[in-house]
């Protein structure tokens, strides 16, 4: 669980400055800024994310290897869950079926 | 982007393999410790023990949040939630961590509402969206995660949402560090230093490992390179006789970590006095509770925990394992009571823990992961 998932701001929300739509490998998602305040992202930039809150600024290609890491280590798909799963805006989170890891 | 390709510079690979033949006195025998959980999953996926020479041994760390958390705080937590008002929101990486009477989901097969959630900000959703039931949310992790879990419990108390509460259960990554340094029967000659929790924390808190202690910090990235590179620079200092904290993952950690999560954790949670690890037993200021400002958001200040405490299953070494005493295979129960389906030791939970790590590689070598990955 310490590892986190890069994805490309989208876009900052009009509404709650402390919330942007974020792209990982095509799943947009709402993730929360507040821990990056002193160099706040904006639309382009790459982020690494944990637990729906962005927790570092890094490059594209950082990105990249990021998720070329995730891969091999075989949680590209648990993150992927992790991604869609964030709630921010979308239906409240589901109760845990019969397989609820990876 | 592309999103996957081929096994990254496989002659990069094969030199930093030969590299760290070469840097090894064949007279000396090193023990290294990768800290962090996500690096013992890389290490066994990628067989990278099998491309180290025989004198080289890495000792995994504590750095498996699930692993290292008491049964007794995962009893206290579900009882605090019993009741038909409460809603047990965690991780999904908690629900199969057994407790006394269960694990997470089993409390769930018997009525309980319990939730896994991605974010703490998504369980702060569930208490908006049920504003007739009490959420508890069960923190879990390092600084990786702290300082999400401290976010949404400002976000929480600005927006006074009275129906949530966090269980907290965060830990500190150094005084764990320090405790197995302390500790008499682990001898260590260097660290591989946790990648994302490094993004938070930087790099300085580890200097007194070195300066104090005498023992090299290389700061690593999670690709089977990075691991191997970290390995070269701690031998490279060995040989030297240095010993300094150098980061091999200078592309996501900047020296200074990441200040503003360092001061939203420091406005919320204080260090405990002393919190008992798994494995590692009771160690001074280890983690985090929460200020007396944010005591309404507090599960443990706003509710009377029964404080249980559980010694592990007799016949698991857990203990022994998780402080590289013992390989995981050389646990009694390994493989037979104790599988990733069945774990009786959280070490078994987790894909981070060592042995849950080991059950699903261990019949992987280098050359079959290569191939079959990609």
């Amino acid at each position: 669980m310490c590892l986190a998932i890069p994805g490309k701001i989208i876009e900052l929300d009009a509404q709650n400055a402390n919330l942007a739509v974020v792209d990982v490998v095509g799943v947009r998602r709402k993730v929360d800024l507040g821990l990056l305040q002193d160099d706040s992202p904006v639309p382009g930039d790459w982020v690494l994310i944990h637990v729906g809150f962005a927790l570092s600024k890094i490059s594209e290609a950082d990105a990249a290897d990021q998720m070329r890491t995730l891969t091999m280590l075989g949680e590209a798909e648990a993150a992927m869950q992790e991604v869609r799963g964030y709630g921010l805006e979308h239906e409240e989170p589901e109760s845990p079926g019969p397989k609820v890891e990876q | 982007m592309k999103y996957v390709d081929e096994f990254r510079a496989p002659e990069l690979i094969a030199k930093a393999g030969e590299e760290i033949r070469k840097l090894a006195d064949s007279g000396k025998h090193y023990r290294i410790m990768e800290v962090c959980g996500g690096h013992t999953h890389a290490i066994y996926r990628f067989g990278l023990k099998d491309l180290l020479p025989s004198n080289v041994e890495l000792i995994h760390g504590p750095g498996c949040p699930v692993c290292v958390l008491p049964m007794g705080r995962i009893d206290d937590g579900l009882s605090l939630a019993g009741d038909d008002n409460f809603i047990f929101a965690a991780f999904g990486d908690m629900m199969r961590v057994p407790g006394t009477h269960g694990s997470p989901l089993e409390y769930k097969a018997r009525g309980m509402d319990v939730r896994i959630v991605y974010s703490p900000a998504d369980a702060l959703k569930l208490a908006r969206n049920h504003p007739e039931k009490h959420v508890m949310f069960f923190a879990i992790g390092f600084e990786t995660t702290a300082p999400s879990t401290a976010l949404t419990l400002k976000r929480a108390k600005a927006e006074g949402l009275r129906n949530f509460s966090v269980f907290c259960n965060h830990v500190t990554i150094i005084p764990a560090i320090r405790a197995i340094l302390d500790s008499p029967d682990m001898r260590i000659d260097g660290f591989v230093g946790p990648g994302h929790v490094s993004t938070v924390i930087g790099c300085r808190p580890y200097h007194w490992i070195a300066s104090d202690e005498g023992k090299p910090v290389v700061v690593s990235g999670f690709e089977p390179l990075d691991i191997l590179q970290s390995i070269v620079m701690l031998l490279r200092q060995l040989r030297k006789n240095e010993a300094r904290v150098e980061n091999q993952y200078k592309r996501v950690v900047p020296w200074e970590g990441n200040k503003a999560a360092l001061r939203v954790m420091e406005e919320v949670f204080e260090l405990r006095p002393y919190f008992e690890w798994r494995g590692l037993g009771f160690i001074s200021q280890s983690a985090l509770k929460i200020r007396p400002e944010y005591a309404e958001w507090d599960s443990e200040q706003r509710f009377t925990v029964p404080g249980v405490r559980v010694t592990d299953p007799k016949a698991a070494q857990c203990r022994e394992v998780l402080k590289g005493v013992l390989k995981p295979a050389q646990c009694k129960l390994f493989g037979r009571e104790c599988t990733p389906e069945q774990p009786v030791g959280a070490l078994m939970v987790s894909s981070e823990g060592s042995c849950a790590a080991y059950y699903n590689y261990q019949h992987l070598k280098p050359v079959t992961i290569a191939n079959a990955a990609f």
